[in-house]
């Protein structure tokens, strides 16, 4: 799987997205790429529409215009099963983490282990606490989402959205609410399922850090212009974007 | 995906894994490996072969997480040289974080004469839990009075709209087939001795006196209490409760204080509504069933009932909205943090309000028949 990275393969492509709650606009116009075994970032300030880009990303809100094409493919366009059999590739980490609150960890990451393979419950159970301990939770299983920590309970969803080995992983700022040792083990993860298992991974973040540690692409979305501003690798921007706001917001605020 | 096991000379024991490991195909059984490790002599080392592997994911990451453990527990030792580095990387993130060991619950099964304790205790408990939280109610109604009560008037006046009006529907469909079905089961003993026209008192004594208020009050507990019920637990689960007792501000008087009082101002009005929705069933069943004119039928009732009977039913009414609101906000109060409790929190505020209803209403009944009403 490894040499996959070498091949500048497009995976996710979005083009002329427009996304609308109801008539009010959001975004507009937006084009990018992200290739196979990319670790694309989604930038941009609190409320510039990055969870809503990466729900119609997934395919749970319907573009109001443009497509989202995987491995060429439009989403929208295919019939129900074709989206159920992509969807099924997809791996995701909701903002608020989205644990199903009557359901203990180790059932939390079982549910969708169970749904799609046909493993047997013992080794579900290993794969289980595989899992959770790659995200630090190695013995919380038997816990529930309501009596871990805000933070642990980031991380159980981590482990969820890791379950099925997906080809494309989607994280909505899955740093927020972490140490800074987890939040750097985190990236350290996600660099190793990116180079290890081949994964695509999308990741809203705020974290600079994290930004830089990871990302080999980005796209930076503008709340006042509702539209993206910038693409392309963050280092990159870094340096050679003259957008003021791009700039404050790589180094926070402080070039400016 | 295959594994071999191969024994070197200097009792290494060269694990050879090669293959496609896909979760998709299952794990592979540790027997094998169990056998190799525990055969005597028992390997001093354990290295890996890799150089047939193909793809791989979490399964061989379980399978070598399992094959350390079985090492761990021989004090063998395992030298990952052979591995691909990615799985080095992961396993050693896996083992980052280490298991803490005291976090694990013990489940297994309580014996019966302890689960019996725990119900009991629970019980108890949850008895002291209402007796609490209608003190509580108490103590906010009385700053009501005070005018110290602190809640914002829109909500009353949202929740009124939500307990009142919009129940009026229902409550027509409900009280206008009560009234019927009052005058059908009534004609048909009273037809026998040609004394039809005592429908009228019949329907009329019994919407007002009973059926108007209880009818009401059991619509009023699936429809708002429920609803209090399971707005007040996701408040609850998504810790909005907190936030308020946090600010200082006290959830019994900014939440259950407002739906207590549009229960307890509307309950009657509705129960009012219902007698007379009723009233109209029993007539059309009087006029198209009995031939009793519609001034006769009117005349009757009339007759039959005075003031004292409507403000029994409306008294009744109104004790029910204090249970119906009590029972909703206190099991949405009580909601733990699922979503499942959520809906246990609706369903037992049902239950909690009717059967405080019905007992309630046995109770007036007796105190009614004791001071002559
Ligand atoms: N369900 C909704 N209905 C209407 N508008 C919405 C809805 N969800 C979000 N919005 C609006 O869409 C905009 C973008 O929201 P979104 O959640 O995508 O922001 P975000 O970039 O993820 O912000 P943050 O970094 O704070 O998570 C916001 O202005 C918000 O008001
Ligand atoms: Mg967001």
């Amino acid at each position: 799987m490894e040499n996959q990275l070498s091949k500048k393969e497009a995976c996710i492509e979005v083009r002329d997205l427009t996304m609308e709650y109801g008539s009010f606009v959001i975004q507009r116009n937006l084009s990018f790429t992200v290739n196979r075994g990319d670790i694309f970032v989604i930038m941009g300030e609190s409320g510039c529409g990055k969870s809503t880009l990466l729900r119609h990303m997934v395919g749970l809100k319907e573009p109001a215009s443009g497509l989202v094409l995987y491995d060429g493919a439009s989403f929208w366009d295919c019939d129900l099963p074709g989206r159920r059999t992509l969807m099924r590739r997809f791996g995701i980490l909701y903002q608020s983490g989205a644990l199903w609150s009557s359901m203990t960890l180790a059932e939390n990451v079982a549910l969708p282990l169970g749904e799609y393979t046909s493993l047997s419950p013992v080794e579900i159970k290993e794969l289980v606490s595989l899992k959770l301990s790659l995200a630090g939770l190695a013995g919380f299983e038997e816990f529930y989402p309501s009596e871990i920590s805000g933070g642990m309970r980031k991380r159980a969803a981590l482990a969820r959205a890791m379950a099925l080995d997906p080809d494309i992983l989607f994280f909505d700022e899955p740093s927020a609410g972490l140490d800074p040792i987890s939040a750097r083990r985190l990236d350290e993860l996600i660099l190793e399922l990116r180079d290890s298992l081949g994964a695509t991974i999308v990741v809203v973040t705020h974290e600079l850090a994290s930004i830089f540690a990871i990302a080999n692409n980005s796209v930076f979305l503008d709340a006042d212009a509702r539209t993206m501003t910038a693409v392309g690798d963050p280092h990159r921007l870094l340096h050679e974007s003259n957008d003021p706001k791009i700039r404050s917001f790589l180094t926070r605020g402080e070039s400016n | 995906m295959n594994i071999r096991f191969d024994r070197e000379p200097d009792n290494t024991l060269v694990v050879r894994i090669g293959g496609d490991w896909s979760i998709a195909d299952g794990l592979p059984s540790t027997d094998e490996l169990k056998r190799q490790i525990g055969s005597k002599p028992a390997p001093g080392r354990v290295a890996f072969d890799t150089s047939e592997l193909a793809c791989w994911d979490s399964s061989l990451l379980a399978f070598l997480v399992k094959l350390t453990d079985c090492c761990m527990q021989e004090s063998i030792l395992i030298a990952k040289q052979g591995l691909p580095e990615g799985v080095v990387k992961l396993l050693d993130l896996a083992a980052a974080v280490p298991e803490k060991k005291d976090a694990r619950k013990h489940g297994g099964s309580t014996p019966f004469l302890s689960r019996v304790g725990e119900a009991a205790l629970n019980a108890g408990q949850s008895t002291g839990e209402m007796l609490a939280f209608i003190g509580e109610a108490f103590v906010a109604l009385i700053k009501l009075i005070r005018g110290r009560a602190r809640f914002r008037r829109s909500d009353l006046f949202l929740l009124i709209q939500e307990c009142g009006a919009q129940a009026l529907p229902i409550v027509t469909l409900i009280s206008v087939l009560v009234g019927l079905i009052l005058a059908f089961v009534g004609a048909v003993e009273l037809r026998l001795f040609g004394a039809q026209i005592y429908v009228a008192d019949l329907v009329g004594i019994g919407m007002a006196r009973e059926m108007g208020a209880m009818m009401t009050a059991i619509v009023m507990a699936g429809r708002t209490g429920a609803a209090f019920a399971a707005q007040l637990g996701t408040m609850e689960v998504n810790e909005e409760i907190d936030a308020l007792k946090t600010l200082g501000i006290s959830p019994m008087e900014f939440l259950v204080l407002p739906r207590m009082l549009a229960l307890v101002l509307m309950l009657p009005l509705l129960c009012l509504y219902a007698d007379l929705m009723g009233i109209l069933g029993g007539g059309i069943m009087g006029v198209d069933l009995l031939d009793i004119s519609p001034t006769q039928y009117f005349n009757e009732t009339i007759l039959a009932l005075n003031l004292t009977q409507f403000a029994v039913g409306l008294i009744k009414a109104g004790v029910f909205g204090v249970l119906v609101a009590l029972s909703g906000c206190l099991r949405g109060m009580q909601c733990g943090r699922s979503a499942s409790a959520v809906g246990e929190a609706a369903t037992s505020a049902v239950v909690t309000a009717i059967v405080s209803i019905i007992v309630s209403d046995a109770i007036l009944t007796v105190i009614y028949d004791r001071i002559g009403m």
